[in-house]
């Protein structure tokens, strides 16, 4: 019957002693313990999702300096495609201009050409018309006297000389 | 192979201990009293008795304390042997009282605080207890925890700890947890270590504590303060008012009901822990003691018994180790679903 009756003493003793154990370690014991694994599971959680943003801006990084690459290599392609193309352009440009001088210069000459022989034609002809006539009066007035109508006939006779030949 | 072996170890035993009977005088020792062997080892008792050589009992004194018009300290020592001492003495077999301090004059018991063997007990476990958690703890103060990873003693009770709150005290208890997880740890390590200590069957263990109703009590009273002093105006109202036809509350049948409740609680927690404890320990004396009830019985019978007794031995310290900590876990689990029970928040109703 003893073992189903509790004992006051040992109840007394029990409360007392339970009562400082609980009291320690509910104080200094416990929640030390339970608040440094809380803490530290937390921090390992923040660390974990640290990691996985750090890993996505990574990635991310990554795929924008593809974009990039990508798009410098386009720009590249176009911007050598353009200067080809303006070399072209700047050359045709460039050879058409010099052949319409050319072509410039080659009238020019011709014309000048032309004034020239036309000039030095005229020349020509007042040259033998006055030779002509020196010649005509040398042997005229050694003939002829000089008559009013021989002058005309003279006259006549000099103008056709001067005048261009008809064919 | 394996059959040899167990042939080996059986002639082994059988050649051993017949040497050993033989050797003592049997003939004339007085036969084992089972119930004096089995009660002496699981009561509570004025001295810490650890062996008894050639007959001579080696146990430890331990100081009486009676409070009757004055306080009376002496040791335990000086009531051995139905001696009386300052007017007390220990009540004899069959005597009311039986083995407790009483008044010599008419065997009337006096206020007794002695620090008896399950006191002593007690204490010891509960400085173990205290220096392990403490020191635990001194470990977190002492290191940096979010850098390194535990060691030693830290190693050892971090996930003990962590599991007993995380899986038992917040799954039970709810959002409030953190309120009641240094009652309910406490609760789970206290009874731990006593169960543990309880198994060990040389001096600072073999206390038979948590298989004493007294310190269930105390065990269960704490659960049921806790329970009853923190609850909240849901927990009350479901027991003195629960929903219910009002014919049922009216005459307050429903209220007598749940207030029984109240106390039946705690009162289930208190004989759960002290009978399995108790269980444990009677059946490992049962079964130690077959080798001293056969030990008149010839060499033959003694020494298989004694080979039995050591193999069922083996097995019930195995299985006292399980049931120490399931039956730990078991009360912290239960403390833990009562003060739940006292913190719910009521639903909407659908009905």
């Amino acid at each position: 019957m003893s073992l189903i009756t509790p004992d006051f003493g040992l109840i007394f003793w029990m409360v007392v002693i339970f009562g400082v154990v609980f009291f320690i370690l509910a104080k200094f014991g416990f929640p030390v313990i339970t608040k440094a694994v809380r803490k530290r599971s937390e921090h390992i959680e923040d660390a974990l999702r640290e990691a996985e943003r750090a890993r996505l801006s990574v990635q991310e990084a990554a795929i924008q300096r593809q974009q990039m690459l990508e798009q410098t290599r386009t720009e590249q392609g176009k911007i050598l495609q353009d200067a080809s193309k303006a070399k072209e352009a700047i050359l045709s440009e460039a050879r058409a201009k010099a052949q319409e001088e050319a072509a410039e210069m080659l009238r020019g000459a011709r014309e000048e050409i032309a004034a020239e022989k036309e000039s030095a034609l005229r020349e020509i002809r007042s040259e033998v018309s006055a030779l002509s006539l020196a010649v005509a009066e040398k042997i005229v007035r050694k003939e002829l006297e000089e008559t009013p109508e021989q002058l005309a006939l003279m006259e006549r006779l000099s103008d056709e000389a001067s005048a261009p030949p008809a064919n | 192979m394996r059959p040899n072996r167990l042939t080996v170890l059986l002639l082994l035993a059988a050649l051993l201990l017949p040497v050993h009977a033989a050797a003592a005088p049997q003939e004339d020792a007085p036969a084992i009293d089972m119930n004096e062997y089995i009660f002496g080892h699981i009561s509570d008792a004025y001295e810490w008795h650890i062996a008894t050589v050639n007959g001579k009992h080696i146990s430890i004194p331990l100081p009486c304390i009676v409070i009757d018009g004055g306080v009376h300290v002496f040791s335990s020592a000086r009531l051995g042997h139905g001696e009386e001492y300052q007017g007390y003495r220990i009540a004899a077999t069959g005597q009311p009282h039986e083995g407790k301090i009483v008044r010599a004059a008419d065997g009337s018991r006096p206020v007794d605080l002695s620090v008896t063997k399950n006191v002593c007990g007690l204490i010891i476990d509960s400085i173990i207890l205290v220096v392990l958690i403490l020191l635990c703890a001194r470990w977190y103060r002492r290191h940096d925890y979010l850098k390194e990873a535990p060691k030693g003693l830290a190693a050892l009770l971090e996930p003990v700890i962590m599991t007993i709150e995380n899986d038992v005290i917040k799954e039970a208890v709810g959002p409030d947890y953190k309120r009641f997880s240094p009652y309910l740890l406490t609760a789970f390590f206290f009874i731990l270590i006593n169960n543990l200590m309880g198994i060990v069957p040389i001096f600072p263990g073999g206390a038979n504590i948590t298989g004493n109703i007294a310190v269930t009590f105390v065990l269960a009273l704490f659960t049921f303060l806790m329970v009853n002093l923190f609850g909240n105006k849901h927990y009350w109202k479901d027991i003195l008012w629960p929903d219910v036809p009002l014919f049922l509350k009216a005459i307050p049948i429903m209220p007598a009901i749940e207030i029984l409740g109240m106390f039946t609680k705690p009162f289930s927690l208190m004989v759960r822990l002290f009978a399995n404890m108790l269980a444990g320990h009677i059946m490992l004396l049962s079964a130690v003691a077959l080798i001293f009830l056969t030990a008149k019985m010839g060499p033959l019978l003694n020494g298989s018994l004694s080979f039995v007794a050591v193999v069922l031995g083996i097995f019930l310290d195995c299985l006292e180790l399980l049931v120490a900590f399931i039956q730990a876990y078991v009360f912290t689990m239960l403390s833990s679903v009562f003060i739940g029970l006292a913190h719910q928040h009521p639903e909407k109703e659908t009905h």
